[in-house]
């Protein structure tokens, strides 16, 4: 039993340590336009949290465990859902943006 | 549904997060990636629905449900209906509810186990709670500022360095307390502690540099989020979190650098560069100010204007009348171009958002590399609200807080003009001194205002 439970710990450990590395390698490289809807896509990310508020309503005891959880559940699906809407919504106004460059070129 | 059936799951809406992250980062496939995120996030929801207690309803269902229903119903017509200007703290607060859920959490699952947890859920919790509770509270601080319901400037006070490092050291304490002996109470005062760490974190912050901080607390939300997947042993929440946590340091390093900014110089500067501000202020030399009348004469006569738009313009909400002038501009004939600097504004991309929301043709809007060689040539810059991105002291003043920041070289046109609410330095508190040149005529007021007065006085002509 005991090492079972180690080995556990190790590989979310693992998952930890390779998901820093693949976090850092994905954005290395992203023009300055795209920060602001790259950081409003990656906050709804987060609202993934949303799951493991789910859980623990599911399993509350008690009626404070509860309506802590279900707070967590209000706040959560609104960091996720509204993350994903406004930032199509900032990439909607976006769109078109590389034939623009194009024509700004052409005066020179 | 089976546990390993669940975890592939899993591990397909993790897949989806690396993919949206990746697709976010360049503009073709920015819409698409975004997207994808959303099909991986509601797979992993809906998929708890039937993986957690085999298949039967979950306790509470029609509560968490409704809870959901609410949750949306807030979020979607929020994020429907804000202006563009509006857009960076709504970010900033959907950040800050999402660090607080995540605090809950992992304060529930704590409750929940009691006496049962082990010091490595423990140490996660207590993780999780002050991370969440710095990323909520400070959150909520810069959507005050950017909402402009409290000041821009950085809030200084008397023995503040001391104040926040006495925090730090009560919450750490309090922290290892939870730690120690358990027990709800110091959970709760290590809770408040966090959440007052966050408030007097973010106060010191100038508004020019809230952007750098929404994205670091984004970055400590992503991390609360996979401590409490720790917690709750989810591999998906480790995964979504900590890919959230690492990209939004990249991206924090990103923003400061392209602000010409160092992240450390952003969070403690303001202690360090009062004495800078106040000698910025003091400055008494003549400025030459004009009128609507002057300020349309010389674009009535001008070959090419190139706008420069920044803060002032979204606070003043002038897109549509900028775009009244150079429509009238352009009808009698004189060459319009936008020089957008990447930084203008309160996000990186705030202008184009913002001047696309007022219909500006695109091939008008032209990009900071692109327009600087064009300034010789162009006879009347328009500066409307913005300062930072064109003060040539990011050249010439080493040491001042924005050297070295690339700018808009609008010193090479043949006038500068600068509508300005008042003679205040910009976000950075520098004093600019192409405000001071000859060249350059200063309008004060709100810019929508001056703007209208200015394309009156442009009809009159």
């Amino acid at each position: 039993m005991a090492t079972e439970f180690m080995s556990n710990e190790i590989a979310l450990l693992a998952i930890f340590i390779l998901s820093i590395f693949v976090g850092f390698e994905v954005v290395s490289k992203v023009s300055t336009t795209l920060h602001t809807p790259l950081m409003s896509g990656a906050n709804a990310i987060h609202g993934v949290i949303l799951v493991g508020a789910i859980v623990v309503a599911d399993h509350a005891k008690t009626d404070l465990e509860l309506g802590l959880a279900l707070a967590a559940v209000v706040l959560a699906t609104i960091n996720m859902v509204g993350g994903f809407v406004v930032t199509d919504r900032m990439l909607q106004m976006f769109k078109g943006k590389p034939k623009a460059k194009k024509d700004a070129g052409d005066d020179k | 549904m089976s546990r390993n059936l669940y975890d592939l799951i899993g591990l397909a809406a993790g897949i989806c997060f690396i993919l949206a992250l990746k697709g976010l980062s360049s503009p073709k496939s920015a819409r698409r990636g975004n997207l994808i995120g959303a099909v991986g996030a509601s797979v992993a929801t809906l998929i708890v629905f039937f993986y957690t207690n085999d298949g039967e309803a979950l306790n509470n269902q029609t509560l968490i449900l409704a809870a959901i229903a609410f949750g949306t119903l807030v979020g979607v017509p929020a994020a429907q209906k804000v202006q563009m200007t509006q857009m960076p703290q709504l970010v900033a607060l959907f950040n800050g509810v999402g660090g607080g859920a995540a605090a809950l959490v992992a304060i529930v699952e704590y409750l929940n186990l009691g006496e049962k947890a082990s010091t490595a859920v423990v140490v996660a919790t207590v993780f999780t709670v002050i991370v969440g509770c710095v990323s909520f509270s400070g959150s909520i601080i810069t959507f005050l500022k950017l909402q402009e319901l409290m000041t821009t400037r950085p809030v200084v006070f008397p023995f503040g360095r001391q104040i926040i490092a006495l925090t730090l050291i009560g919450v750490l304490v309090s922290g290892g307390w939870v730690i120690s002996s358990g027990g709800t109470t110091p959970l709760l005062i290590n809770g408040l502690l966090s959440l007052l760490f966050g408030v007097l974190f973010v106060l010191p912050v100038g508004g020019a540099d809230v952007p750098i901080v929404i994205s670091l607390l984004n970055a400590f939300t992503g991390l609360t989020v996979a401590a409490s997947g720790y917690v709750l042993q989810t591999t998906l929440l480790i995964v979504a979190g900590t890919l959230v946590g690492a990209s939004g340091t990249i991206l924090t390093k990103l923003m400061a650098q392209a602000m010409g900014r160092s992240l450390f110089g952003t969070l403690f500067g303001a202690f360090t560069a009062k004495a800078q501000v106040s000698a910025g202020l003091a400055d008494a030399r003549p400025v030459k100010s004009g009128s609507a009348d002057d300020v349309a004469i010389l674009l009535n006569y001008a070959q090419r204007v190139v706008i420069v738009p920044g803060f002032g313009l979204a606070v003043a909400q002038a897109q549509h009348t900028v775009r009244e002038l150079a429509d009238l501009l352009a009808s009698k004939g004189v060459e319009v171009a936008y020089g957008i600097h990447p930084v203008a504004g309160r996000m990186p991309g705030h202008m184009n958002v913002l001047l696309a929301e007022a219909n500006v043709p695109y091939e008008q809007l032209v990009e900071m590399e692109e327009i600087n060689p064009t300034f010789p040539q162009t006879d009347v810059v328009l500066v409307v609200g913005a300062n930072d991105v064109v003060n040539p002291a990011a050249k010439t003043t080493p040491g001042c807080p924005i050297y070295g920041m690339p700018i808009l070289d609008v010193a090479l046109a043949g006038n500068v003009i600068f509508l300005k609410r008042s003679m205040r330095p910009g976000f950075a508190g520098i004093e600019n001194e192409l405000l001071h040149e000859t060249k350059t005529t200063l309008l004060f007021g709100d810019a929508k205002d001056s703007l209208t007065k200015v394309v009156s006085a442009l009809k009159a002509l």
